[in-house]
């Protein structure tokens, strides 16, 4: 690899996925580079969330053909916590509420105990969690606060490629600034672009989330496949206006791998 | 019984009992596997102590798995017996106006005709069943505890129940008395030494809640493998008075029945019962509550956690009963089975008994740990196990106030081995 161009942090080659008898990713071909990040758009059942869960090591999702990489690593038979401590992460859209384990808990063990109290208490402030972190995790949550404790979990973790399934669904305009802001702090940091590392690939419908975090490029996961790739704002204007059926044939495709 | 001067209404009433229990010697339980009492001897006497510390280690260790401190500085007052003798009790110097704490022999010496009126068998009947009977029959002492009007005790008081020989049986009568604006933290630990094999313990707990006033009542049992458990409770709460009993077990029995009753008598009496309960090996192992809300406004409420292993048979009972408008109560039992030869039942029983205003509820599931929520976890970076055992013991981790840091420990302790033998 030369040393001048940024490393491949996220290979995708060839990856078919099937949950039971149904196959739902159909050869998708990913590269993340340090430093990037992606979004991923589509329609409902593409595949998008089943492309998230493979990657984090879910149980269920079968790959039967081709691999992902993560720092140069395949990751096919690696448990979960495997992945979570090479620097995966992921932000869940409706993440389960376990009964008697306080949100408080859930970050140390994110942070694998490397934060003090200044440190969750700036987590606190940044995304008000107030009362949450003595709360059973997830536990009654409303939308936003669930979307702000998963971000919360996220900043603990600090992963070097950060997943986002819809961090902007369910969630009023003031949350979704909130979440926003702890992304841009979670993938830009404070360092120059040039000394950025950390990745994202971020699942959204709307878009929305776009307004507070820029993404350098997104993908379409149409029928199993990557339809699609070009600049996050003009593909979900296309999308907007045309849907995804006609944004699969347009032109700003050019780059259809 | 030494020689105590009685008055000819407490003498008419202590034959009353005897008669009531002699009528119930062979009456078996409502519940629970019944026991052959003719097998088992009385408990002997042992010599008193000076103090806690000349107690043999073995004893020391076995009770402090039990809550029981015997380095004393976080105790109010202690009461340490040991098979049928009362060898210690002391009262801290602080507390010295605030707490008696004597056997209830010696309680009978002292306060006769007022123990008999107010407090001696009014909570629990002699004649319930054979184990009453025995107790009342051939009483081995037994805790009295009284702590006095408008005295908050913030300090735990600590008793020990504690049978050093096997193939006996120890039948204790505990009276526990908190008058009325009086608060009071009351750790019990009943247990066996570890060289002992079979046996039962009938012990007899009546409790008295005075007007405004506060009981913490939390119990720790450390049984045997081939020990019998058959305890009676009532408690009587009056007027604006506070109940709170909080039971854990984390030790292999024999098999243990046991259905504490609660009776509010008292305008907005609350009771509440917290326990945590883990079946192993072969136990056999029945409990319950039930809370009679009787006085206007009553409320309670019952939490129960139980995890079932090996070849456990655990219920978890509980009972409400309405018998006026403005009462209202839930209860929430929740278990998890987790091998293949044990078995649950979680049974909550409600009746509302010509009040039509009771507003009673439950909440009862039995169900496995939920595979997304270890996924969750493990996306946080835990290893299964580990997330397994977080969830299991955030599951039986309910709230309980007042619970002491060797206690907290020693239940996570449990949790933790507990959950890996799961696995």
């Amino acid at each position: 690899m030369a040393s001048e161009q940024p490393d491949a942090l996220l290979q995708i080659e060839d990856l078919h996925v099937s949950m039971g008898d149904r196959e739902i990713l159909r050869g998708v071909d990913l590269t993340i580079l340090e430093g990037e990040t992606h979004v991923l758009l589509g329609p409902n059942g593409g595949g998008k969330s089943t492309l998230l869960n493979t990657i984090v090591g879910m149980p269920g999702y079968r790959i039967t053909q081709g691999r992902i990489l993560f720092k140069g690593i395949d990751l096919d038979d690696m448990e979960i916590d495997e992945r979570t401590r090479m620097g995966i992460g992921i932000a869940f859209q409706r993440p389960p509420a376990v009964r008697g384990v306080k949100l408080r808990r859930v970050i140390d063990v994110a942070a694998q105990g490397q934060l003090d109290d200044a440190a969750i208490g700036q987590l606190d402030e940044e995304l008000s969690l107030g009362h949450m972190l003595e709360r059973d995790v997830n536990m009654g949550f409303s939308g936003g606060e669930a979307k702000r404790s998963e971000m919360a979990q996220l900043l603990a973790q600090m992963p070097d490629l950060a997943l986002f399934d819809e961090p902007e669904s369910g969630v009023d305009l003031d949350n979704i600034a909130v979440v926003g802001a702890a992304m841009n702090a979670l993938l830009k940091g404070e360092g120059r672009i040039s000394e950025r590392t950390r990745a994202g690939l971020i699942i959204t419908h709307t878009g929305h989330i776009l307004e507070f975090v820029n993404a350098d490029v997104a993908h379409v996961l149409y029928n199993g496949r990557l339809a699609c790739k070009g600049n996050p704002l003009d593909l979900i204007e296309e999308i907007s206006s045309h849907g995804y059926d006609a944004c699969v044939e347009c032109k700003l495709c050019q780059t259809f791998s | 019984m030494p020689d105590i001067q009685l008055s000819p209404a407490a003498l008419e009433r202590l034959e009353e009992i005897r008669l009531a229990a002699e009528a119930a010697k062979d009456k078996p339980a409502a519940l629970g596997p019944d026991i052959d009492i003719t097998r088992f001897t009385t408990v002997s006497e042992h010599d008193r102590i000076a103090s806690l510390d000349s107690l043999q280690r073995q004893i020391k260790e076995t009770a402090l798995m039990s809550g029981f401190d015997t380095d004393e500085s976080n105790r109010s007052a202690s009461y340490f017996q040991l098979d049928r003798s009362p060898i210690y009790e002391r009262v801290e110097k602080a507390f010295d106006n605030a707490i008696e704490i004597m056997s209830t022999q010696e309680a009978l010496a002292l306060y006769g005709d007022e123990l008999i009126e107010k407090y001696w068998w009014r909570a629990v009947d002699p004649g319930k069943d054979k184990y009453t009977a025995l107790a009342a029959l051939h009483q081995t002492e037994g805790y009295f505890i009284r702590v006095k009007a408008g005295r908050k005790v913030e300090k735990p008081i600590q008793a020990c129940l504690f049978v050093s020989e096997s193939n006996v049986s120890q039948n204790v009568h505990n009276v526990i008395v908190v008058e009325d604006g009086a608060e009071a933290n009351v750790i019990t630990g009943c247990n066996v030494h570890t060289d002992v094999e079979e046996g039962l313990h009938a012990g007899i707990s009546e409790f008295y809640v005075g007007k405004n006033a506060h009981l913490t009542f939390t119990m720790i049992h450390n049984w045997a493998e081939d020990f019998s458990v058959r305890p009676r409770t009532g408690i009587v709460v009056d007027e604006d008075g506070v109940y709170v009993n909080n039971y854990v077990l984390l030790k292999p029995v024999k098999s243990i029945q046991s259905f504490p009753v609660a009776k509010l008598v008292g305008d907005r009496s609350k009771a509440v019962f917290n326990s945590i309960v883990y079946g192993m090996k072969d136990s056999y192992i029945d409990l319950g509550s039930e809370t009679q809300l009787i006085g206007e406004d009553t409320r309670s409420e019952a939490v129960a956690r139980t995890v079932s292993l090996d070849e456990s048979t655990v219920y978890s009972r509980g009972r409400l009963v309405g018998r006026t408008n403005s009462c209202k109560a839930h209860l929430d039992c929740r278990g998890i089975v987790q091998s293949e030869g044990s078995t649950q039942w979680a049974i909550p029983d409600l009746a509302s008994e010509g009040a039509p205003g009771a507003e009673l509820s439950h909440e009862a599931a039995i169900s496995p740990i939920a595979a997304e929520e270890i996924y969750y976890l493990m996306t946080r970076g835990l290893p299964k196990d580990e997330a397994v055992s977080m969830i299991t013991r955030g599951f039986v981790n309910i709230d309980i106030p007042d619970l002491p840091d060797v206690l907290r420990k020693q239940i996570d302790k449990a949790i933790e081995e507990t959950s890996k033998e799961a696995m």
